[in-house]
């Protein structure tokens, strides 16, 4: 032990508490805490615009003063096309019903979309992506050739159809919500595909795979144990660009008119649509609160996603200015963290 | 510390009196940190040194003792995330202006860069941008501090590739980087370096990246700049060889602190630091394995040669497909060897030799073309996996690197205990660990490491958890790519007795593949020669290296440097004369 225990690399990570606490170490919570500056004011407003939009989703019921396809209370009918007033605050539409709750109810339906999307498309895109990537041969041609042939597809084409296959054009709560998220799964699970595709390409050739090998261990054994897990690093970004496409897509849908009928659910594109011919009459409500709504949902998650994709990056990743090192404190733990970065900016040359 | 800290002070001293024409760059209390995850790091603390005109300071250390760091700052090339404090006064060659690099703007930086000071990278294949031609490239650095022609910019630069050794500068002016060989393409990058004539060169680590024959020529070709141009040069690197025979002065760091400096010839041979002792002690010297091997083969008995071979390569061949109706690739070509039981066989040869095709191909990772490669008794010219995967059990795989040979999710005992339960020895890696705790006892790492994730260890601790991987179902076959060369001199010293520990106890056969004659021959029963994927020479250590029989061996042999600068010269002497004559010959 004589030579290398002498090296103080071993010491100072003994000292060190080898885990943080369960509550630093999940996925978002992590990455707050490590971030500073642009970053962190990009990550913290995606999260809350993304928060107040699940929360609205989620409890829709208790927010939404009225139902979503409610015309009428107690004291009569709501009236079209009033102006926002104690009673309806952001006004009504032009069928008369309440802005404000279509809009709350919207993000129920918007965040079934997301989830559904994403559920059809991740597991089937990257099950396929890790097969093509890591068996290769004329599975994995055919297998990209298919992929690419699908990114030639307008979503919104395909959404159409799918909307007219699965209930006919105009669609109920689930018909509306499966056309849009179908469309989406089959644009998206290419894109699942080429990315953990590319990352077992790239960890097929690294050596504990081959150390893997070896040891004589299945190809299923391989797959699943060593080369998935270390695939799935860039997932949370395509994560979340899947999400907004879905929500874009089910708007899309709503707005030209093959969307989800008003009294099964309240949907953005459809209110959007509705309230095309109010913008050149002055009645500004029916249109920017929906508008805003499909504007924010994208952007908080898509913000979210961009500012977890940069920081999962060492070099994206902004730092703290160096103040002035105190001597003491940071020779303990210099040797083992001076090298990664002697040897990143040796790389990168 | 004392002593240390009244040499801080003597060249302080030595800063302040020199004339200022003398002294190229003059470094006075660096202090270099680094913003990161785990909060600030300090990589250099208070470092001080200068260098003369035409002189070679060589700075040694190992990785992370902030060599490279404190070398990169004299250029100002130090990342976003690093603040510099203390002060760099760098003077141009003529000496009549001079500037403290920390404290200027991007764009003066520019103006000092290539002119003033200029870089030697590790890797010359990256450094050199594979689209355009080396001509653009080198007259890039003339068109960025003045005014050149296309005609003058190319006239230069062909004359400076003459003058770095590359044949036909004329013609391979027009060449792109491809076109040439790594250590040509060494010399393009020095000839880049050279081109606008700077008083210093600052070279990180020239010829880690070259074949031992090559870094000779290019360790003559940085020794000429400093003879021909006047060039002073910065040289890092960890090899003691390449400092010995290159170097008029010494600095070595550790921890980011200089610990020592002494000229050259006064280092090797009085060191006066613990570290810089422990250092030098660790560097494997040729002739050190002799007696061992000679130990080992008495203690045999005498029917050991009768037995049958563990590994036995009859005219083995093997190709890579050539793509698009090319030819295939010959990477082994009619090699013929064998390993018997408990024996050590050492594979040596540059890059591209086929060592590791060959390591590979024992393994069951490379198809096997032509010829016979019998492993334990299965022939592996067209061996399925299902019959092989048995065998597996019975070899043993140390791979290069150790930073990547560790799945990263995965704890340490996780990955040990994986040949266990791949092979059903254990169900799950919590049942495993009991004997996961005592090879990682065997390879001399505190059971409780078995915790920790790859990322956790250093460099040689993660080398020896590979180790212990490699033995855990005792294998009688061990196959040792390169497992030393990514590791520092002190470490790899400990990672080889650990290995010839570990094969006297459990008396594997073992493939030792490296490209260091001097770590073969510490560990190696015989030693195989390859050159350009044939078997060149073949016997046991004290023959192959005593006495070589085979031109290749013979050049090889003479290249590698020796930790000693008195002795160096002379081998240095003697490679030229065996270089002339083996070119004469042919």
């Amino acid at each position: 032990m004589s030579a290398e225990t002498q090296r103080p690399e071993t010491k100072p990570r003994m000292q060190e508490p080898r885990k943080q606490s369960l509550l630093a170490r999940l996925p978002v919570v992590h990455q707050l805490r490590q971030s500073v500056g642009l970053q962190r004011g990009m990550l913290i407003a995606g999260l809350i615009i993304t928060a107040v939009y699940v929360i609205s989703a989620v409890f829709a019921q208790w927010i939404a003063p009225y139902g979503f396809a409610q015309l009428r209370n107690a004291s009569g009918p709501f009236g079209s096309q009033q102006p926002p007033s104690p009673s309806h605050i952001w006004g009504t539409t032009v069928g008369g019903y309440d802005v404000f709750s279509r809009v709350i109810w919207g993000a129920q339906t918007a965040l079934e979309v997301m989830v559904v999307a994403i559920i059809l498309s991740i597991f089937i895109g990257v099950f396929l992506g890790l097969m093509s990537g890591y068996l290769g041969g004329w599975l994995d041609r055919i297998l990209v050739v298919i992929a690419d042939a699908i990114y030639a597809f307008p979503s919104l084409l395909l959404a159409i159809v799918m909307s007219i296959v699965i209930s006919g054009g105009q669609s109920s709560l689930w018909g509306g919500i499966f056309a849009a998220a179908i469309s989406i799964t089959v644009v998206y699970i290419p894109q699942y595909f080429r990315v953990i595709r590319s990352e077992a390409v790239r960890i097929k050739n690294e050596a504990f795979v081959e150390s893997a090998m070896v040891i004589g261990a299945s190809t299923p054994r391989i797959m699943f144990r060593h080369v998935l897990r270390n695939s799935t690093r860039t997932l949370p970004l395509i994560f979340t660009l899947n999400a907004s496409e879905a929500v874009l897509t089910l708007a899309g849908l709503g707005f030209l008119g093959f969307g989800i009928e008003p009294t099964a659910a309240a949907e953005w594109g459809y209110d959007l649509n509705k309230s095309l011919s109010d913008v050149t009459s002055g009645i500004w409500w029916t249109a920017i609160f929906p508008g805003l709504a499909i504007v924010l949902s994208v952007l908080g998650v898509t913000l979210v996603g961009e500012s977890l994709n940069d920081l999962a990056d060492p070099r994206l990743r902004g730092r703290r200015a160096v103040a002035a090192a105190p001597v003491a404190a940071a020779s303990d733990s210099e040797p083992v963290d001076v090298a990664p970065v002697a040897a990143k900016s040796g790389d990168s040359q | 510390m004392t002593a240390d800290s009244a040499k801080t002070n003597a060249a302080k001293t030595n800063a302040a009196t020199t004339d200022a024409a003398k002294t190229v760059v003059s470094i006075t209390d660096l202090d270099v940190s680094f913003a990161t995850d785990a909060g600030t790091v300090r990589a250099v603390d208070g470092v001080s040194l200068n260098v003369a005109a035409g002189e070679v300071l060589a700075i040694v250390g190992e990785s992370g003792s902030g060599k490279t760091v404190t070398a990169k700052s004299i250029l100002g090339l130090l990342p976003e995330t690093a603040t510099a404090r203390g002060a760099i006064v760098l003077s141009n060659r003529a000496g009549t202006s001079t500037n403290d690099v920390l404290s200027l703007s991007k764009k003066q930086l520019r103006g000092i860069r290539g002119s003033d000071v200029s870089m030697v990278f590790q890797e010359p294949s990256t450094a050199l941008n594979p689209v355009y031609t080396v001509g653009w490239q080198i007259a890039e650095g003339l068109r960025a501090h003045g005014d050149y022609s296309r005609a003058e910019a190319k006239a230069k630069a062909i004359e400076i590739l003459g003058r770095v050794g590359i044949p036909d500068p004329k013609t391979r002016v027009n060449y792109y980087p491809h076109q040439f060989s790594g250590g040509q393409k060494q010399r393009v990058v020095i000839a880049q370096a050279l081109v606008l004539n700077p008083g210093l060169i600052v070279a990180d680590e020239p010829t880690t990246a070259l074949d031992v024959t090559v870094q000779a020529e290019i360790l003559d070709l940085l020794r000429r700049c400093r003879d021909e141009f006047g060039t002073a040069i910065v040289l890092i690197t960890h090899n003691m060889g390449v400092v010995a025979d290159l170097a008029d002065r010494v600095v070595v760091m550790y921890q980011g602190e200089v610990v020592e400096e002494a000229d050259a010839v006064t280092l090797f041979q009085n060191p006066q630091n613990d570290y810089t002792k422990r250092l030098l002690a660790s560097v494997p010297h040729i002739g050190q394995g002799v007696l061992q091997t000679a130990e080992r083969a008495s203690a045999r008995e005498a029917s050991w040669a009768n037995a049958a071979p563990v590994v036995v390569a009859d005219h083995l061949r093997i190709e890579y497909p050539g793509r698009f109706g090319r030819s295939a690739f010959v990477a082994v070509d009619d090699v013929s060897f064998e390993i018997r039981a408990g024996e050590v066989l050492g594979l040596v040869g540059e890059s591209g030799s086929g060592k590791t095709t060959i390591g590979r191909a024992i393994g069951g990772l490379t198809k096997v073309s032509g010829g016979s490669l019998k492993v334990l008794g299965h022939e592996m010219n067209g061996v399925r996996e299902r019959v092989f995967k048995k065998t597996r059990s019975d070899i043993g795989f140390v791979f290069q690197d150790p930073a990547s040979s560790f799945n990263p999710l995965l704890t340490i005992a996780e990955c040990v205990a994986e040949p266990l339960i791949v092979h059903g020895r254990a169900r799950d890696p919590r049942s495993a660990r009991k004997r996961v705790d005592e090879l990682l006892e065997a390879v001399q790492l505190p059971a409780s490491f078995g915790d920790r994730y790859p990322h956790e260890l250093s460099g040689g601790q993660r080398q020896r958890a590979s180790l212990a991987r490699a033995i855990a179902l005792e294998p009688s076959l061990l196959i040792a790519d390169e497992p030393t060369s990514a590791l520092d001199v002190s470490v790899q010293a400990r990672v080889l007795e650990l290995f010839a520990e570990l094969q006297r106890e459990f008396g594997f056969a073992a493939l030792f593949i490296s490209h260091d004659l001097a770590v073969v021959d510490l560990l190696a029963d015989r030693i195989a020669v390859l050159y350009h994927g044939t078997l060149v020479e073949e016997g046991t250590g004290a023959e192959v290296l005593g006495a070589p029989q085979h031109p290749y061996t013979q050049r090889l042999l003479a290249s590698l440097p020796v930790p000693d600068p008195v002795e160096q010269a002379a081998r240095r002497e003697a490679l030229h004369t065996l270089r002339a004559a083996q070119t004469a010959a042919s």
